[in-house]
């Protein structure tokens, strides 16, 4: 049971019961919409951006525990973040969630999703809001999708 | 002398359920350190030793092409490559050898009739008839071939246990009615659907019939010539034979009516440029070089279960559907989808709260294996309003031991998700 309860923890049993900026955002500068066929989960995540900084974000849809905590989480993680170091974040945060070898960056309140590596099937639902960022940040029309 | 299992009244002793297992070598995995629990016979059955020795005696002692070659390998296999046609034949108790058409799986079997069968027939304003509890592939090969022919594809709509409006469905086989297409158990619900009244009501209206059996075969005694339905499709892999091998059956003057599905070799008796003419049925539809040592484990899987007979099984299945069904009602805030008074082999539920596929996570930490999510039918899951379910699926080496399990894993969901 280790296993499952490193990554059913506290914060992330917060997060799916009470997400946080779950909610479209008025007067968004970006906007995508992210699906994953494989559980039928959608996410919609909606940006403020101002000056290349993001001054709000927030989501609405998924599903599972661990695709909404992510989502919540990364909203919080968002705000105030430069655009140019979305990917990083991304990059740092994809390499923590797959075990990907080499030092591990910090990555404050996002750490709590570390124990999806014990679970690939998983990582999926971890990345799919992260996804959709990125599709907003390139002003993607089109869904994009974890496939 | 009392026989050691009476399909009537007792349940199969657990002695028999025991021997059964032992012949799947897969079942003695560990999965996160405890023993597989395997419930997720609905995508796909374990393999018996007895199928998987008959594929490795084809390749290490009888590997050659087959219909081709006059020396003794490609004799040999060729002999077993139809000796395992005529063992389809047999379990579909079809009247000829010929009717049985070897394919990769169900969804090729369909989309073989909707493209040789259907669309030559099809005009604008003709309709085909589907039900709400349709596996996508048997919705998708008719959207497909309704977009070729401007025909238009009707829906037959479920109750809220899934169980088929019958007299929804005898409204809409109408005039312009083509083909009826329909699922003989529903892998999302788990409902066996009254196919013969299906097969009898088209065919009052002079409409061909064709059965998904996919979820059917490997619960149900099937006899295509007594249902007198006019296609039967089905998977090998999920009566406890190989992947990528499956089976069209189909009436024989429906079949030499419809032109080849694909071209190649086998199918042809001569070419020119200027000419080709087409082989017999059923090589007619096994363009290029079929999937032999696929057809030989097919041919030993339907051995296999014949040897323990589609009763017994049928009987053993539905006591552990009915412990399940008796046993979850205990998981707190657990509702399962899929009501109908007959069903087969599955137990598909929500749990108030957890997604499913947080269920199956969790679940597979304890060594048990379902299936979480739409299971390929996406419009059953809009019917119910809900994104995906969790579904239990039993096969014959199931025990009240594994449902058990089940429950067990279940309340430690619960455990973690507190309501």
């Amino acid at each position: 049971m280790s296993d499952l309860r490193e990554i059913y923890q506290e914060v992330i049993f917060d997060h799916y019961r009470a997400p946080r900026n779950c909610r479209a955002l008025a007067g968004a500068s970006h906007k995508a919409e992210g699906y994953n066929p494989l559980c039928g989960d959608k996410v919609v995540v909606y940006l403020q951006i101002d000056d290349g900084v993001i001054r709000d974000a927030s989501f609405e849809g998924v599903g599972c525990a661990i695709s909404t905590a992510a989502a919540s989480l990364m909203t919080e993680a968002l705000k105030g973040k430069r655009v140019g170091d979305v990917q990083i974040l991304f990059e740092s945060f994809h390499d923590m969630v797959t075990g990907a070898p080499g030092v591990p960056q910090a990555l404050g309140k996002l750490e709590v999703l570390a124990g999806v590596r014990e679970f690939p099937s998983r990582v999926k639902c971890a990345t799919l809001a992260w996804h959709t960022v990125l599709a907003a940040l390139k002003d993607q029309r089109e869904p994009v999708s974890t496939e | 002398m009392k026989m050691e299992h009476d399909v009537l009244h007792d349940r199969v002793s657990a002695v028999e359920v025991k021997r059964w297992r032992d012949d799947f070598p897969a079942l003695r995995e560990k999965v996160h350190g405890r023993r597989l629990v395997y419930l997720d016979n609905g995508a796909t059955t374990q393999k018996p030793q007895a199928v998987i020795d008959a594929e490795t005696e084809y390749y290490s002692h009888y590997n050659a092409n087959v219909h081709r070659a006059v020396h003794a390998l490609s004799e040999r296999a060729t002999e077993a490559y139809e000796a395992a046609r005529r063992k389809v034949q047999r379990f579909l108790n079809a009247a000829e050898s010929e009717e049985i058409v070897f394919v990769r799986g169900t969804t090729e079997a369909i989309n073989l009739v909707a493209q040789s069968h259907a669309r030559p027939r099809l005009e604008p304003g003709d309709e085909i008839v589907i039900s709400a509890m349709e596996h996508h592939s048997n919705i998708v090969p008719w959207q497909m071939v309704c977009a070729q022919t401007a025909a238009v594809l009707k829906v037959v709509p479920i109750n809220d246990a899934g169980e088929l409006e019958l007299e929804a469905y005898e409204r809409l086989v109408g005039p312009r009615t083509r083909l009826v297409a329909i699922t003989h158990v529903s892998n999302a619900l788990g409902s066996i659907v009254p196919v013969a009244h299906i097969i009898k009501v088209a065919h009052e209206r002079e409409v061909p019939v064709l059965l998904d059996g996919a979820q059917a075969v490997s619960h149900l005694p099937v006899d295509v010539r007594a249902l007198d339905c006019d296609f039967y499709a089905f998977s090998g892999h999920k009566i406890f034979g190989p992947t990528g091998i499956g089976v069209l059956y189909g009436k024989r003057r429906l079949l030499e009516a419809m032109p080849p599905y694909q071209g190649g070799g086998d199918m042809i008796r001569s070419v020119t440029f200027e000419e080709t003419q087409y082989n017999e049925i059923p090589y007619k539809f096994e363009a290029g070089t079929p999937n032999i040592a696929g057809v030989v484990g097919l041919g030993a899987a339907l051995d296999y279960v014949q040897g323990i007979g589609l009763d017994a099984i049928a009987a053993h299945e539905g006591d552990l559907l009915n412990h399940a069904t008796q046993e979850v009602t205990a998981v707190p805030g657990l509702r399962i989808i899929g009501t109908a008074k007959e069903k087969a082999s599955i137990l598909s539920f929500t749990l108030e709260g957890v997604h499913p596929h947080d269920i199956g996570t969790i679940l597979d930490h304890q060594g048990v294996a379902i299936r979480a999510g739409h299971h390929c039918a996406m419009p059953v899951m809009q019917r119910y309003g809900i994104s995906g379910t969790a579904r239990a699926s039993f096969a014959l080496y199931n025990t009240r031991g594994n449902v058990d399990a089940l429950v067990a894993g279940l309340h430690k969901v619960r455990e973690l998700f507190p309501r």
